[in-house]
């Protein structure tokens, strides 16, 4: 049935509909509505059987899902920037264990400096930890997402993170068809662990294991992943016969058929970049959009088959490593290897700087008449930047960057966006 | 498309007022994107909130830059922010105040808009008799409904219902509705002057 409803709910309503068992919940911008939505519904009666359980941390949120998996139950909790960051040994525990956790990560930038707003920092921080990590571009396929989730999480024995950004999908009202339980049930089977902690049946999970097996533990791993990307489309595509909609998979691509340039990016950004891509189009240049949905597991045959024909890439981020530049751009450039086609970087949207139709436009304009360096900042501000660097020059004591550029800056209260 | 952007402060309803409206929209049959400025909420700090309505999927994510419409629930801000940034020359100008545009300092300004997209409405006053409280952005977007109409009164009323319950949900539609009624109202008698 089609509402009208925040982003939050949405998702709290997809994963009450997938039938938690156990729900481990610790408040932090912007993900407390969602976790908020689903303690309303427990107490309600709405969704029952299931525990929440209001914890003392985010490490404590997650490995009471641990406990919780590793028990048997259907087990989701949800979290954001620092709390993901706190969570991280358990991170790599539950993907280490095996177990199918699904959470939800509302992206959010990592401090210092402190900011609640939207990057894609915190979930890249934990790429490499062994979850699978899908991102959504629109509320309703962050709704679809994590009903796919639990599925693909139970096929494979693996936890996955299901990525939204952070406000600008959480905390946005928009359009979004809501499926029956009906529906759900009939897509999403109860869950069937393929290991479990059962007094009748006793085992042990969490062993320690020395250099004679752990490569192959850690290898059986990637090896998961790898079945993953079978997978993920698979599920994709009997989600669509069965709710009638596209949605998930591995990528998704927008007029890059004949695209000389082809802009890749993850996420809500993709919007914008479409209604971009629209304009230029109406201008005559050949542009396209490939958004990836499964970052991990990475699909290098995916991408690297959808931009066999493209003059060049451009992978607009939300993140950067920090000494080298960006992080998505390298995995992109390793599915384009051997190929001439260069793989430009452009870091946007940090800390929630807001990432326009005018911007990507002239950035692309700029990409194709080779203007742009391999790693590019959008609307980076140079004075700000020359300010602070000059000061470092004149004075010992320059003190500190960030406050050093709110001073700078002046009343920031009068700006309207 | 048709972008709205509402200034208001803290504890105004600012956020819920768009998201209101883009209940109201939907009920209408139309895509509507509504979300706010992202800032730390505080009482009585500047808070800006969006909402884009349009027959087609809406897929653009940016802030608000180059509005159709602009929603001040708190005059005083015309001192302190740039609340018509961007305001498009044909656009619309919703103030909640008991003034008039020249009591408020900004008739030079207005000048150039057209006469009819201009409008006052003392929501706060209605808020506070209707639901005893004087949280202006329910009076606004029926005194919207009525400016615009891009959206109807009975749009506004369901999505009202949404949002709140009991004597709140009925003092707000009681306030939509006066504000409704008074904008109608004034246009048909300027009408009939004309």
């Amino acid at each position: 049935m089609l509402e009208q409803c925040e982003g939050s709910h949405a998702v709290a309503k997809a994963v009450a509909l997938s039938r938690p068992e156990v729900i481990c919940a610790y408040p932090i911008s912007p993900q407390t509505h969602i976790v908020e939505g689903l303690g309303e519904m427990v107490k309600s009666g709405d969704l029952t059987p299931c525990e929440f359980i209001n914890v003392e941390s985010e490490f404590a949120a997650l490995s009471v899902a641990i406990g919780a998996s590793a028990a048997g139950a259907r087990s989701y909790t949800a979290t954001a920037s620092q709390g993901l960051l706190f969570m991280a040994e358990a991170v790599y525990n539950a993907s280490g264990l095996g177990l199918p956790i699904v959470m939800t990560v509302a992206n959010r930038a990592i401090g210092a400096p402190i900011n609640i707003w939207n990057d894609h920092t915190d979930s890249m921080s934990m790429r490499d930890a062994g979850w699978l990590q899908i991102f959504a571009e629109t509320n309703q396929e962050a709704l679809d997402l994590h009903i796919q989730a639990f599925k693909i999480a139970e096929e494979l024995s693996l936890p996955v993170m299901v990525c939204m950004d952070g406000f600008i999908l959480t905390h946005a009202y928009e359009r979004v068809d809501m499926p029956s339980q009906e529906q759900v049930d009939k897509f999403l089977p109860p869950y069937e662990p393929r290991q479990v902690l059962d007094p009748n049946d006793p085992v042990t999970i969490g062993a320690m294991v020395g250099p004679e097996a752990f490569t192959e533990v850690r290898y059986l791993a990637h090896a998961k992943q790898m079945q993953a990307l079978d997978l993920i489309p698979q599920i994709a595509a009997e989600f669509k016969k069965e709710f009638g909609r596209d949605s998930g998979g591995l990528i998704k691509t927008y007029k890059t058929e004949d695209a000389e340039t082809i802009v890749i990016a993850l996420g809500s950004v993709l919007g914008t970049i479409k209604d971009t891509v629209d304009d230029l189009r109406a201008e005559g240049v050949k542009v396209g959009v490939l958004g990836i949905t499964s970052y991990r597991p990475f699909p290098i045959s995916a991408i690297r088959d959808a931009t066999a024909n493209a003059k060049r890439i451009v992978v607009i981020e939300k993140c950067f490593a920090v000494g080298i530049g960006g992080i998505v751009s390298r995995d992109v450039r390793s599915a384009v290897r051997n190929r001439p086609q260069p793989v430009l970087t452009v870091v946007a949207g940090l800390g929630g700087r807001a990432i326009t139709k005018t911007s990507v436009h002239k950035l692309l304009l700029d990409a194709i008449a080779d203007k742009l360096e391999l790693l590019t900042f959008l609307d980076l501000d140079w004075d700000v930047v020359n300010r602070v660097l000059d000061r470092e020059k004149s004075q010992r004591r320059s003190g500190p960057i960030a406050e050093g550029i709110l001073r700078d800056m002046g009343n920031l209260a009068t700006q309207v966006v | 498309m048709f972008q709205v952007r509402i200034h208001g402060r803290g504890g105004q309803g600012v956020v819920t007022g768009a998201e209101m409206m883009s209940i109201a929209a939907f009920q209408g049959g139309r895509h509507a994107q509504a979300f706010p400025s992202f800032g730390s909420e505080r009482t009585g700090a500047p808070v800006v909130a969006f909402c884009r309505m349009d027959d087609h999927e809406i897929r653009l994510r940016e802030p608000i830059m180059e509005p159709d419409a602009i929603i001040i629930q708190d005059p005083t801000l015309l001192h302190q922010v740039d609340v018509f940034s961007g305001l498009k020359k044909d656009g619309y100008i919703l103030i909640n105040t008991t003034r008039t545009f020249e009591e408020l300092g900004i008739g030079e300004f207005v000048k150039g808009f057209q006469p009819n997209h201009l409008l006052t409405v003392s929501a706060s006053e209605l808020a506070q008799k209707h639901v005893g409280r004087a949280v202006p952005n329910v009076p606004l977007l029926g005194a919207f409904a009525a400016l615009c109409k891009l959206i109807s009164l009975e749009a506004v009323q369901s999505a009202i219902d949404e949002k709140f319950k009991g004597a709140v949900a009925q003092g707000n539609k009681a306030a939509a509705a006066e504000a409704y009624n008074t904008v109608m109202n004034q246009a048909a008698k300027e009408t009939q002057h004309a």
